[in-house]
């Protein structure tokens, strides 16, 4: 007989084993996943201040791996928050360890990406990260550290502690990785531009490891308002969360249980409710049963009353900024934004914004440029999969003057304290009834403002065309007119000229 | 009639009219207006057979081109343009063809998008002013040919006065610019012979038919071009000689014959190129019945032209039209000239030739 062990493995243990599900899947996905997650991290904590980003990322060439992959340094500096002290060898060498556990919109969520990154890079080079960070107080921290795969524990290799003289503040992350630079070149590329598109307020320098350099200079320091922390909305919970609450809560009654912990429910809702679930309000949560737990999240979900969540947990962009970025980026010849009111699917509340660019410096190749963006992340990969391409797919864009070889881009930006991601590699959208239903009026709105802008240009167009028509032929039949008819000085057209001109003349 | 003046004076009538048609467009534009003109329209709804003609002529129907139209304005240009050149030509008596008109244009940035379109707007031309385009000087490619004991004297610049004698060369002189613009000195001829095709032509030659029927030969070289048609009708008008025609026996060669003598649809906006009283002598449907020529059958194509031609008001004018179109849809077999040749070469001059003659002589 077989013998069989069980055995508990850590969570880095375990995200070591299943790095396919962060990205880290080859030494390509791996140096584009490392850089992204870092950026992500870099830019969260410069909003968080509300502060303009100014980040630099350096990747640098140290040697050959194997004949397909080489080794890399990757070095991240921002101006962000910065880390206390205490917090960094856990916030970079403990994973599911992090400071967004909250509910409002970000772009790291599980305590995860900046980890695997350096997981990653300690796996494949065996070399310890280094951690520079300050809060801007008097000091700078700085960490060499491993993290401890089996016990999911930061190891400290080496500490030190430098006065902190001209007030700097931000983090530097510098490790080595390996991986495959010039098959990640194009995304990795693709990423900055893209970013530099919906942080239109960042400065961002990449210096590649040709010693190339590649500069996205901010085009406004207006920054959208930072996101609030909220409570969970009645129709987004769980057992799990709701377990979670009643074993935290200092309340005792489920009416101030309800009131409490919801959002969007007071006392007259949560009043309602009860009744309506048939709970007792003076019952205490904590003595619900394990069957009464699952029913109270059944009736939560049923109740037809509570009002939707509201969005101040969320950050959209914004119709100005998303111009800008989009302008910035893309030099369109035309734009046109749309912000979407907050909707909700399954209690998270969530926002579209969408833009629709034309011409310009947008190249013409044959078919409609997407650009899809999730918490101003880029999504870069399975873009066939994305709800936004089925829907633009589906859209009758002859209706809107749209044909198949104009140069457009069209930018879809969802935001929300839970984007609806159809994988755990976080990079397309499900196919939800209500998200669907937001793009698609989004779009069409957009749409229909480059409809106008097509037609107006048309009509110029049209304009210029038969002001060139009777200039162009008014003069010569002046002039064969002249010379037939034996005349010296030629006629005056110029009054006829300026009558087109001014009027127009009738015709087609 | 036009016809009949000296081709000096008609050449001065042809400048005047430019000239004209040039100062009325100046003096609109001069007075601040955009400059339109009249003329008949050309359209099919505004074509009409006139028996008393025997032609094809355009009815009252007019239309304006106006320089207020953007859709007008270039084909205007290009025809004042076009009026302009014609203009130079006739003053300084050149020549030119239609494929030049096409290519002199580009030199002042009026480019005709086709020879098509050049050519349409030099119909235009032709319909505002009553003119023909040989008239300014501008003439097909295609040439066709006469022989024949006629005397003409050129009026072209540097033959002006010089006489020619039409059996100088053998095979033939070409119809072209200049002897179209030439006088018609004397001749001993009483006919004009018409044929359709270039080597029955040189056949005629060969066996002096112009002495033995005392006849002046064309060669309308398949569709007679309008020049030949022009020519055919003064030989008729100005030296009162009947004109015969051979073609074919199949509806393609019935049609030529009817071209010469009544006219196309398509030259509907102009006189003197038909010659109303010309005769088709054959091959005719019944000829290749009673000669028993060797035939082909007719095909769908043929059979086609057939059915439009019996419905063509100028097929209606004489019975003899109805009846060879009736025959040739019975017996449903074409004939070439050529096919004579089962009788041996001469047999087509000997014996067919004179025959017809008689058969349809003038009364
Ligand atoms: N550049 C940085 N500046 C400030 N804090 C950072 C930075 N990078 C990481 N952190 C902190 O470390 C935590 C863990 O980061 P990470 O492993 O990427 O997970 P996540 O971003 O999902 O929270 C973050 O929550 C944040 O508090
Ligand atoms: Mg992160």
């Amino acid at each position: 007989m077989a013998q069989v062990t069980f055995e508990e493995i850590s969570a880095s243990d375990f995200f070591y084993r299943n790095r396919d599900i962060a990205g880290f899947t080859n030494p390509t996905r791996a140096i584009f996943a490392a850089i992204r997650e870092l950026v992500e991290n870099s830019l969260d904590a410069a909003e968080s201040l509300k502060i303009p980003p100014e980040i630099y990322v350096r990747l640098s060439f140290e040697g050959e791996a194997s004949r397909e992959t080489q080794i890399y340094k990757l070095r991240v500096e921002d101006n962000g928050c910065g880390v206390p002290p205490r917090h960094i060898p856990s916030a970079f060498g403990q994973v599911l360890f992090g400071s967004k556990y909250k509910l409002k919109q970000q772009r790291g969520t599980f305590g995860l990406g900046g980890k695997m990154a350096i997981l990653y890079g300690q796996i494949t080079t065996h070399q310890p990260a280094t951690i520079i960070s300050s809060t801007g107080m008097s000091r700078i921290y700085m960490y060499r550290l491993m993290i401890d795969i089996q016990r999911n524990r930061p190891i400290i290799l080496d500490r030190k502690v430098f006065l902190n003289k001209e007030g700097w503040r931000g983090t530097v992350v510098e490790f080595s990785l390996e991986g495959d630079y010039l098959r990640a070149m194009p995304k990795i590329l693709e990423y900055f531009k893209q970013t530099a598109m919906v942080n239109p307020y960042a400065n961002i320098t990449f210096v590649d490891p040709k010693g190339r350099l590649y500069k996205f200079i901010r085009a406004t320091t207006v920054m959208p308002d930072p996101p609030k922390e909220t409570l969970p909305h009645p129709y987004g919970v769980d057992v799990e969360l709701l377990q979670r609450l009643i074993q935290v809560t200092p309340y005792n009654n489920m009416l101030e249980f309800l009131k409490n912990h919801f959002h969007r429910v007071g006392e007259i809702t949560a009043r309602k409710f009860l009744e309506f679930s048939d709970i007792s309000p003076s019952k205490n949560p904590k003595r619900l049963s394990h069957e009464e737990i699952v029913r109270l999240m059944h009736m939560l979900k049923k109740f037809k009353e509570f009002l939707p969540p509201d969005a101040s947990c969320l950050s959209p962009l914004g119709e100005e900024l998303l111009k800008t970025g989009v302008l910035k980026e893309l030099k369109p010849e035309f734009v046109a934004v749309h912000q979407r009111k907050p909707a909700t699917y399954a209690g998270h509340p969530f926002i579209v914004e969408v833009a629709i660019a034309y011409g310009g410096e947008i190249p013409q190749k044959g078919g409609i440029l997407i650009y899809r963006f999730a918490n101003r992340i880029p999504l870069l990969y399975d873009e066939a999969s994305d709800v936004s391409v089925k829907v633009i797919n589906e859209m009758n864009w002859r209706r809107y003057k749209v044909t198949p070889d104009m140069p457009i881009a069209i930018v879809v930006h969802i935001c929300s304290t839970k984007v609806p991601y159809k994988t755990v590699g976080k990079e397309f959208i499900a196919d939800r009834p209500e998200v669907r239903r937001e793009i698609a009026n989004g779009l069409r709105e957009v749409a229909r403002q480059l409809q106008h802008f097509l037609t107006r240009r048309e009509h110029v167009d049209r304009e210029r065309k038969r002001l060139g028509v009777f200039s162009k032929y008014l003069p010569k039949i002046a002039e064969f007119s002249t010379k037939l008819a034996g005349k010296e000085k030629p006629p005056d057209i110029e009054k006829l000229l300026r009558s087109v001109r001014r009027f127009g003349v009738e015709g087609i | 009639m036009r016809e009949f003046k000296s081709i000096i004076e008609r050449r001065k009538e042809v400048l005047t009219n430019l000239e004209n048609f040039g100062l009325k467009i100046y003096e609109q534009l001069d007075r601040g207006y955009f400059p339109f003109i009249e003329m008949p329209s050309r359209s099919t709804e505004n074509i009409y057979y006139d028996p008393r003609f025997r032609q094809f002529i355009l009815g009252d129907k007019r239309v304006r081109r106006s320089t207020r139209n953007i859709r007008h304005l270039k084909p205007f240009a290009q025809l004042v343009w076009t009026a302009l050149f014609s203009y130079e030509l006739t003053s300084q008596r050149k020549t030119s063809t239609l494929r030049d008109v096409y290519y002199s244009a580009q030199a002042y940035e009026m480019t005709f998008k086709d020879q098509q379109e050049s050519n349409n707007i030099i119909t235009d031309l032709e319909t505002v002013l009553g003119f023909s385009r040989e008239d300014f000087n501008i003439f097909p490619e295609e040439r066709s040919a006469v022989f024949g004991d006629l005397t003409i004297r050129y009026t072209v610049p540097g033959y002006e006065g010089k006489t020619l004698n039409l059996t100088s060369h053998p095979d033939g002189v070409m119809i072209g610019p200049a002897l179209t613009s030439a006088e018609f000195v004397e001749t001993t001829a009483d006919k004009v012979i018409a044929i359709e095709k270039g080597g029955l032509f040189t056949r005629f030659i060969e066996e002096n038919v112009h002495k033995k029927f005392n006849a002046i030969l064309v060669l309308t070289a398949g569709q007679a071009p309008r020049a030949t048609r022009h020519f055919i009708r003064r030989l008729n008008r100005e030296l009162g000689l009947p004109v015969y025609i051979f073609t074919d026996g199949d509806p393609w060669g019935m049609h030529i014959a009817m071209v010469i003598i009544s006219g196309s649809a398509n030259a509907a906006h102009l006189r003197d190129l038909t010659t109303p009283d010309a005769k088709w002598s054959g091959v005719w449907a019944t000829d290749i019945v009673k000669y028993k020529l060797p035939t082909d059958p007719l095909d769908e194509i043929d059979m086609k032209r057939l059915y439009e031609l019996q419905k063509d008001p100028r097929y209606k004018e004489d019975p003899l039209w109805q009846r060879e179109i009736k025959t040739f849809m019975k017996i449903r077999r074409k004939a070439e000239q050529e096919a004579f040749s089962r009788y041996g070469l001469t047999y087509i001059v000997d014996e067919y030739l004179p025959a017809k003659l008689e058969e349809t002589k003038y009364p």
